[in-house]
C-alpha cells in the first residue's frame, strides 16, 4: 500500500489547511498516549520525550490554525480528514512501542511520521492544479522536510542502543 | 443512529490504560471508536460487557455503558441484557482464553441463539495477563516453561466453530489496521443476529514472535458469502492470516416476545429472602 492510500482528497485551500491540522493534532493525541503508556511503565525518559514532542505538534496545529484565519479548520476537519486505508501521517506507530524502549525508538517514530507527512504533502503539490494549494502544500513540504532534518539531529545526541536494550533484569515471565 | 456527528475521542473514557506498550489491544479499542462514531451511535446507546483477561478491561476505557463480569462468562451477561434491553447497542470483548476456553461453551450456545448482538474476541494466542500460559488457540508446539516443547495439542479453530454453531456473520481482523476493522466492526454491528469477529492482537510481551503478524496477514483471496457450505470450503483452506469478512448468512436473530420480561421484581425478591 502507498504511503499516501485512502488520503483525503483536497479540492481547495481551506482543505489543504485543515487535513494539516488534523495531520498535528492527530500526531498530538498519539504522543500523548505513548507518553501516558510510558507513564504507566514507569519509563519517565520517555515520558518526557513523548510529550515534548506532543507539544511541538500543538504548536504546529495552533500555526495552522492561526494561518487559516477566521476559517475553522477544525470543524472543517472533521468533515474531511480522514485517512481511510492507513492511520494518519504523523500518528506513530503503536505497535511499535516496547515498555523499555530508549529516546532512539522514539524518534526514530518520530522520523518515520514526519517521513509520511513529508510524502503526502508531496503527493499534493505533484497532483494538484490549484496553483494555492500548491503553493501552501510546497510549503507544508519544505516544514516537514526541516523537521526530518531536525529529527535526524536530535538522533545524533541519542545514538542507537545495543541489541541488548530491552534485556530486562525483571522480566515478565512465563510462570513456573 | 443519530444524526449527531460523533467522533473516535467521543467513546473514550478518562481511565488510562495499562497494557502493554505495543499491545494490539490499543488498535483495537480505537476501532471501537471509529465504528460507533461511523455508525453515529450515542455512547449511551452502546454497552460494552466483557469477561476476563487483558482484552476485558476494554469496557473502562470506553465511556458506553459497560460490565466488567466474570471468567468467561461476557456473553451470557450480553444475552441477559440484550433480551431485555434490545434497544441498546451490545458489543462483547473477549480473549482466546476467556472466550474459547473457559467461555467456550457460551460461545458454542450464543452462536446457535444468533441474538443481535456483537463478539469481539482479541485473539493472541496466550494466556497475557496471568503470564504466558498456552491457550485454546496457542500453536502445538509452542514452548513455554507451563508446557515444555509445546501442548501438542490442536487449536480451536474459532471461524469453523462459530460457523458450524450459527454464528450470523464471522470475519477475521488484525489490530494493526485499525481503519479496517473498525469498517468490519461498523458491517457486524449493523447485520441483524449474532455477529463474530476474531482480531489477531498481538500479545508483544509474552508473545513477541506475534510482531511479524503485521507481515503475515493478508486479505482473504475470496469474497465474502452468504453461503455455509462455501464458508465452510474456504475455511479448510484457510492459513489462519485471512483478514476480512467470511459469511453474512440470514437466519433471523432470536429475541423473546416482549411480555417475557414484565416480571415484577419484588416477586423475584422474595424467593432470596433469608
Amino acid at each position: 500500500m502507498s504511503k499516501t492510500a485512502g488520503a483525503p482528497k483536497v479540492a481547495n485551500l481551506n482543505d489543504l489547511l485543515a487535513v494539516a491540522y488534523q495531520i498535528e493534532i492527530d500526531a498530538v493525541d498519539r504522543y500523548k498516549l505513548l507518553a501516558d503508556q510510558m507513564e504507566t511503565h514507569n519509563n519517565p525518559d520517555l515520558v518526557k520525550i513523548f510529550r515534548d514532542l506532543a507539544r511541538a505538534e500543538g504548536i504546529h496545529g495552533e500555526e495552522i490554525r492561526r494561518m487559516a484565519g477566521d476559517f475553522d479548520v477544525a470543524a472543517r476537519a472533521r468533515e474531511i480528514a480522514k485517512f481511510e486505508k492507513s492511520e494518519s501521517p504523523e500518528e506513530a506507530d503503536l505497535g511499535s512501542a516496547h515498555y523499555m524502549m530508549t529516546p532512539w525508538h522514539a524518534l526514530q517514530l518520530s522520523l518515520a511520521g514526519e517521513e509520511r507527512a513529508l510524502a503526502y504533502f508531496t503527493s499534493i503539490v505533484e497532483n494538484t492544479k490549484d496553483p494555492k494549494v500548491k503553493t501552501l502544500a510546497a510549503e507544508l513540504v519544505e516544514e516537514e522536510a526541516e523537521h526530518v532534518q531536525l529529527v535526524h539531529r536530535l538522533l545524533q545526541r541519542y545514538p542507537k542502543p545495543s541489541k541488548n536494550w530491552a534485556d530486562d533484569l525483571d522480566p515478565p515471565v512465563s510462570q513456573e | 443512529m443519530s444524526s449527531v456527528a460523533y467522533k473516535q475521542a467521543d467513546y473514550k473514557s478518562d481511565v488510562k490504560p495499562i497494557w502493554c506498550p505495543g499491545c494490539g489491544d490499543y488498535h483495537v479499542l480505537m476501532s471501537f471508536g471509529r465504528a460507533f462514531a461511523q455508525l453515529g451511535l450515542p455512547p449511551e446507546q452502546i454497552a460494552v460487557i466483557s469477561g476476563i483477561g487483558c482484552s476485558s478491561r476494554i469496557p473502562a476505557y470506553t465511556n458506553c455503558y459497560g460490565f466488567h463480569g466474570v471468567h468467561g462468562r461476557s456473553l451470557a451477561l450480553a444475552a441477559g441484557l440484550k433480551v431485555t434491553r434490545p434497544d441498546l447497542t451490545v458489543v462483547v470483548a473477549s480473549g482466546d482464553g476467556d472466550g474459547y476456553s473457559i467461555g467456550g461453551n457460551h460461545f458454542l450456545h450464543a452462536c446457535r441463539r444468533n441474538i443481535d448482538m456483537t463478539y469481539v474476541v482479541m485473539d493472541n494466542h496466550i494466556y497475557g495477563m496471568t503470564k504466558g500460559q498456552p491457550s485454546p488457540t496457542t500453536e502445538p508446539e509452542f514452548d513455554t516453561a507451563l508446557s515444555p516443547g509445546g501442548t501438542r495439542v490442536r487449536p480451536f479453530h474459532p471461524l469453523v466453530v462459530a460457523l458450524a454453531s450459527g454464528a450470523n456473520f464471522i470475519a477475521r481482523c488484525f489490530s494493526g489496521d485499525p481503519n479496517q476493522t473498525a469498517d468490519v466492526l461498523a458491517e457486524a454491528i449493523k447485520h441483524p443476529g449474532f455477529s463474530f469477529i476474531e482480531i489477531l492482537s498481538p500479545c508483544v510481551t509474552f508473545r513477541p514472535d506475534e510482531k511479524a503478524w503485521k507481515e503475515q496477514v493478508h486479505p482473504a483471496p475470496v469474497t465474502e458469502t452468504s453461503d455455509q457450505g462455501k464458508a465452510a470450503r474456504r475455511l479448510m483452506t484457510d492459513d489462519g492470516f485471512n483478514i476480512g469478512i467470511l459469511y453474512r448468512g440470514t437466519r433471523t436473530p432470536y429475541q423473546p416476545a416482549a411480555g417475557a420480561t414484565n416480571i415484577d421484581l419484588s416477586e423475584l425478591e422474595k424467593d432470596f429472602e433469608l
